[in-house]
């Protein structure tokens, strides 16, 4: 059992304005096996709470704290982040050319597992995660998101989650950009996971149609950089009756 | 033979503004271009290996066995009375590839030299030429090859200079009936390199692959000009360039010139080149250029791209637990490795990878 803590988190950004506060004071304590929500409109910070996790350098933290299981996170760099144990998936993942899928997944798994994978299990393995995420086989050979549709680069992140074994993952609007038939073979995976995992889940989006499928334990109403309400899944359903309109006019 | 554009005095030397010399910094060839300057003939190359089947000579007085505007080549042959020879015997399959290295003992940067070499690979034949540059040295160069009939020639050249170097050549094939071409150009050193891989066909059924890899780091100007000069029915090209750039002032330049005769047909070519920019202040200038003057061919295509190593990248990679610096190492290596692989020469290939990997780490300290 793992707990992720976030206390207090202050983050900022640097504008052409000078530094810009975009988190004031976030709460949230994610346990394994537990699945949160963030919703809130657009601009509110979910995206910059997802990055802030995850260590990208464009963020600065002014002020909290974030642990897992104890252990200092904002302290970490990227790459030991990933090693902790989170994960982030990414609503814009990044082309990087020059790698194929399959050189980079084998990479990374060797990284965060801290050996290399044995070949012969190895192969079997991505295989069976990709045919589980409806991803042709040649796709292994491409360069990592080079060219890829918005759909192919969600299932990537999500083959990704399935490979690296996350003890905590943030799923930054992975629904947008999706089909209904990517939205469910996207949603499916990420459920198997679970299913197969403790992984603790912190899906950040603007809309309520991916909590369809993957169900919550916990949804956060996230406004102006903080949690404004906090409930259970039934707070989803008023969102999609009512909008984010009482949270954005204060 | 005699065509007027073959001789060194129907040209002036160039300003820039002419098309093949427009992207090269001018100032910086020790006069190489100039047509006027003075240089020294001097064959530079030794061969290291000494097993059977070929012969490495001195001929005086050699002809030269093709048509060339480029002032620099003819330069090389208006002022040199000897060619080396290598000639691969007929029928001859040298199993060791057969290394030529650059002698430079009496060079200097400051003494422009010229040389030329002639590849004769006789029918039937096959072989490996591989052409080891280093060290520091002004100099102009022209290579001749010729594959007879049903010749299979691999030719390997690595420009691995030192940074004061000053490098212009011209490596010409003259590829025969069903003969096998495959060259490699491997530039990663030299503050001035620009080097002319061209091909023309003697014989249908013939092939020709061009294979290059470059890594410009801080201030080298770096420039591959191929040239496939499709005249001869069936035959086929295929041209693979690709390039690295870091640091202030780096500056690659790859021209694919492919021209398709109405003679041609039958032809089958396909050119590509790919630039990875590492960092800012690095320039990659790309041309693919195909004429083609019959519709009756295989195919035909070209493609170039030039992308962008960011922060953004390095990011993603690092999300997924990969240290910043095996991260840009990985993206270098499986960019370069892709044509470095095909050399089937490892120890090569790792003293290769390794020099780009040290640039790098010169470059982001």
């Amino acid at each position: 059992m793992s707990t992720l803590e976030i206390k207090n988190l202050q983050v900022s950004v640097e504008t052409d304005e000078g530094s810009k506060q975009i988190l004031r004071g976030v709460d949230l304590t994610i346990k394994s096996g537990e699945t949160h929500a963030i919703m809130g409109p657009n601009g509110s910070g979910k995206s910059t709470l997802a990055y802030s996790l995850a260590g990208h350098p464009k963020y600065q933290i002014t002020g909290g704290t974030v642990t897992l299981d104890g252990a200092d996170v904002l302290a970490m760099s990227v790459d030991e982040r990933a090693k902790a144990g989170l994960f982030l998936a990414m609503q814009y993942p990044v082309e990087v050319p020059g790698i194929s899928v399959s050189n980079f997944l084998r990479t990374a798994v060797t990284a965060i597992r801290g050996e290399a994978p044995k070949v012969r299990t190895w192969v079997g393995e991505v295989k069976a995660a990709m045919a589980d995420l409806s991803m042709d086989p040649a796709f292994a050979e491409r360069n990592v998101n080079e060219g890829f549709s918005g759909g192919e680069k969600k299932r990537h992140e999500i083959l990704q989650m399935e490979l690296l074994k996350p003890k905590f993952a943030i799923l930054d609007e992975t629904d947008s950009g999706l089909d209904v038939d990517a939205l469910r073979v996207v949603s499916e995976g990420v459920n198997r996971i679970k299913s197969n995992s403790e992984v603790g889940v912190l899906l950040i989006t603007h809309y309520t149609r991916i909590l369809k499928y993957i169900k919550p334990d916990f949804v956060h109403v996230f406004a102006a950089g903080r949690i404004v309400e906090a409930g259970g899944a039934e707070l989803a359903e008023k969102l999609e009756e009512k909008g984010y309109a009482e949270y954005v006019t204060a | 033979m005699a065509l007027a554009s073959n001789i060194l005095e129907n040209h002036t030397t160039p300003t820039g503004r002419e098309e093949a010399w427009r992207f090269a910094p001018l100032s910086r060839t020790r006069g190489l271009h100039d047509v006027d300057a003075p240089i020294v003939d001097r064959p530079s190359l030794k061969a290291l290996s000494s097993a059977s089947g070929f012969t490495f000579t001195l001929v005086d007085g050699a002809t030269s066995l093709s048509n060339t505007d480029d002032v620099v080549a003819l330069k090389v042959r208006k002022n040199t009375a000897r060619v080396q020879e290598l000639k691969i015997e007929k029928n001859a399959v040298v199993a060791e590839p057969i290394f030529l290295s650059r002698d430079l003992q009496g060079s200097g940067v400051g003494v422009a030299e010229a040389s030329r070499l002639l590849i004769r690979a006789s029918a039937h034949s096959q072989a490996t030429v591989v052409i080891e540059n280093s060290g520091s040295i002004t100099l102009a160069e022209e290579i001749e090859i010729l594959l007879e009939d049903g010749a299979q020639l691999r030719f390997v050249t690595l420009q691995e200079w030192d940074e004061e170097t000053v490098h212009i050549g011209r490596h010409h094939a003259i590829v025969g009936r069903d003969a096998t071409f495959t060259s490699y150009v491997v530039t990663v050193g030299g503050g001035f390199v620009r080097l002319l891989p061209t091909v023309e066909y003697a014989g249908p059924g013939s092939s020709a692959e061009l294979f290059g890899l470059y890594f410009a780091g801080k201030d080298q100007f770096l420039e591959h000009r191929v040239h496939v000069d499709h005249a001869i029915p069936h035959a086929k090209s295929r041209v693979h360039y690709k390039g690295a750039l870091s640091g202030a002032g780096a500056h690659t330049v790859w021209i694919g010139d492919v021209f398709i005769k109405a003679a041609a047909e039958g032809t089958d070519t396909y050119e590509l080149n790919r630039n990875l920019l590492l960092s800012d202040g690095a320039r990659a200038d790309s041309v693919p250029n195909l004429e083609i003057e019959t519709g009756e061919i295989v195919g035909a295509g070209h493609a170039s791209t030039t992308g962008r190593f960011d922060d953004e990248q390095l990011f993603y990679l690092q999300s997924r637990g990969i240290p910043a610096e095996e991260a840009r190492k990985l993206v270098i290596r499986a960019f370069f490795m892709e044509i470095l692989s095909k050399l089937s020469l490892p120890e090569i290939e790792e003293r290769i990878a390794a020099t780009i990997d040290k640039e790098l780490n010169y470059d982001f300290a």
